[in-house]
């Protein structure tokens, strides 16, 4: 298990080495420089700004200089706004856009798990194509256009919630079900899918055979085992509740990080995008690596350590 | 179970009649086409698939308008029998754009899928094939690659490189083809010890014979669904950063662009945001069924 672990860490390590690498790189690369946008600066007057951001330095020490700081946590000033440090702008919208991520996870752990036993047990009856229509449209109806749905229908045209804005739970509603929408359709596919696989095996008719009830059975030993593969979607749910809240914030007008981010695109202020992506990559390698975990210790039957799944 | 009577047929009292295959024998794909055909999502996706690439091509000359000519007097107008789903705030026809759209995301997506098989057979093959220290090394290359969040790096280069046609499919493709890799990989794995392989290579075949005849059309069912299931992310891709402002650049019309552009104006001219999303959704839609459908009729075993 440690040894697994161990593995793991180092190429998750490897890989935000590359992404830490592969911003600072493509932000040299970038057409124009931070200071464009300040027309004609007297050169003077320019040295002294790439002295105090440390630009005047060759490319290998800002290099290192990056990846120290990345290391301590530190990603540096915004080039466009220039009182508040990325840092700043983390702590600040992160708290947001993790409410509303948590809420969105529940909302598809829960309406998914919901809607995919409820398909399984009545597998190839209506209730089943209902469930399974809902899921292919909830994975064909990208979020940003379920969010504008939403907000056209429940918040414009009723005015059941609050169009836009981030202030009481009403306001959450809406940005939540837009960011469940996908991820609660491939939970419920999943879900039925290893239900039915679950429901053929032996033991569930053992457990029929022994007189218990279709309600014992389905909870007591067909969720818990058809819950694994649920499990291992975790790590992809994370990182499409994550991409989305980009767009959904943008659409409810949420203050969170995601929002910033894509502001920080359109503003084109470079240390504010490479910092958000090595934060947003941060988060998604360990919650990928978490899940990975959790997965061996739920289920007995993978070796972490020998790298074997399932056999 | 019951079976009736009439599904049993006398063939013959002789011996020799006796052996003879009386349905005509099916190939593999004309097996792959009948189960197809009975699964009717799949169809329906197939149909609206055809209506959908249909419109593409003849949709744009339907109308007397183009996609690029701004009409100011006619701004913002609601549908009508003039302009079938409206005009947008340049007074440019909706049905048009929507149809210019529907090219440019249905060409990002072929455009897309196309690469990633080129680029994933080729690595995986030679991943698979050569095995030892090669697949090794590849594949972990692949693998901190794949570490890599896809749309964060997606979103940097094109920050990086600039909006385009040409840069999106880039920056979609350079780490998109690692999945097919890893399945074409795969499954060369589980076909080069086979007893064909090594026929082959007792009469002498080299190893791109080997490949190319061999191990690549026998890999070509999950090549496929693969395939046809990286056209729905790819136009997924292509609208969410066209909406996140990262798209292509105006007077280009793609489905994310014009749905960008209609978000502002949601609450006055819904249909500018409506048109696009719907057509954006059905494409997705459309190709996620066949997709799935390819996959339940290629391997029936895989069929839940």
């Amino acid at each position: 298990m440690a040894k697994y672990i161990g593995k793991r860490l180092l190429y998750m390590i490897l890989s935000l080495w590359l992404i830490v690498t592969a911003t600072f790189f493509f932000m040299r690369i970038a057409p124009g420089n931070p200071f464009t946008s300040e027309k004609q600066l007297p050169p003077e007057i320019e040295a002294n700004l790439n002295a105090h951001y440390g630009l005047d330095k060759p490319w290998y020490a800002q290099y290192g200089d990056y990846l120290l700081k990345v290391a301590k946590w530190d990603f540096g000033p915004s080039f466009k706004y220039k009182s508040q440090s990325v840092n700043d702008l983390i702590n600040e919208g992160f708290p947001v856009s993790f409410i509303l991520g948590l809420e969105a996870i529940l909302i598809a752990v829960a309406f998914g798990l919901i809607l995919g036993i409820i398909a399984a047990l009545k597998h190839n009856r209506w209730q089943d194509y209902t469930a399974m229509i809902i899921a292919v449209a909830g994975i064909s109806v990208p979020s940003f256009i379920m969010a504008t749905f939403l907000q056209y229908f429940l918040a414009i045209k009723l005015g059941v919630f609050p169009v836009a804005r981030f202030e009481t739970f009403m306001h959450t509603v809406l940005p939540a079900l837009a960011l469940a929408s996908t991820p609660m359709a491939f939970i419920a596919r999943l879900t039925r899918s290893s239900m039915l696989e679950v429901m053929s095996n032996d033991y569930i008719k053992t457990a029929k055979a022994k007189g218990l009830s279709q309600g014992v059975i389905t909870v007591k030993h067909a969720i818990r085992n058809a819950l694994l593969p649920v499990v291992t979607y975790m790590g992809p749910l994370t990182a499409g509740i994550l991409t989305g809240s980009f767009v959904i914030e943008k659409i409810f007008g949420i203050p969170g990080l995601g929002s910033h981010f894509v502001t920080s695109i359109t503003n084109r202020d470079y240390t504010v995008i490479m910092g958000v992506t090595v934060f947003y990559s941060i988060i998604l390698l360990a919650s990928i690596l978490l899940v990975d975990i959790a997965y061996g210790i739920i289920d007995p039957r993978i070796k972490l350590a020998g790298g074997k799944k399932g056999e | 179970m019951q079976i009736s009577k009439d599904k049993f047929q006398l063939v013959g009292t002789k011996i020799s009649e006796a052996e003879k295959i009386s349905k005509p024998s099916l190939s593999f794909w004309k097996d792959v086409f009948i189960r197809f055909r009975k699964n009717k999502l799949a169809m329906f996706g197939l149909v609206l698939l055809g209506v959908l690439i249909f419109m593409a091509i003849f949709g744009p000359y339907m109308t007397e308008y183009d996609y690029r000519t701004n009409d100011l007097t006619n701004k913002n107008q609601s549908p009508s029998s003039e302009h079938w789903f409206g005009t947008d705030d340049l007074g440019r026809d909706v049905f048009t754009r929507t149809w210019e759209g529907a090219r440019i995301s249905i060409f990002i997506g072929a455009a897309a899928a196309l690469i990633d098989l080129f680029i994933g057979v080729l690595w995986g093959g030679i991943s698979g094939y050569k095995g030892g220290r090669t697949d090794e090394f590849m594949m972990r290359f692949a693998d901190v690659l794949y570490g890599v969040p896809y749309l964060l790096l997606v979103i940097l280069l094109m920050v990086v490189l600039g909006q385009g046609l040409g840069t999106m499919i880039l920056a979609m493709t350079i780490t998109g083809w690692i999945n097919m890799a890893r399945i074409v990989r795969g499954q060369v794995l589980s076909l080069k010890n086979q007893e064909y392989v090594l026929a082959a290579k007792t009469l002498g075949a080299n190893t791109s014979r080997i490949m190319a005849k061999h191990l690549i059309p026998n890999s070509m069912a999950p090549i496929l669904v693969t395939m046809t299931l990286t056209i729905p992310s790819a136009i997924f891709t292509e609208a969410f950063l066209s909406f996140i402002g990262l798209g292509l650049t105006p007077p280009l019309a793609s489905w994310g662009t014009m749905a960008n552009d209609g978000l502002p104006a949601l609450r006055y001219y819904p249909w500018r945001l409506f048109f696009p999303a719907i057509f954006i959704s059905l494409t997705i839609f459309a190709f996620n069924v066949v997709g799935d459908g390819l996959r339940d009729a290629l391997d029936p075993r895989l069929r839940k």
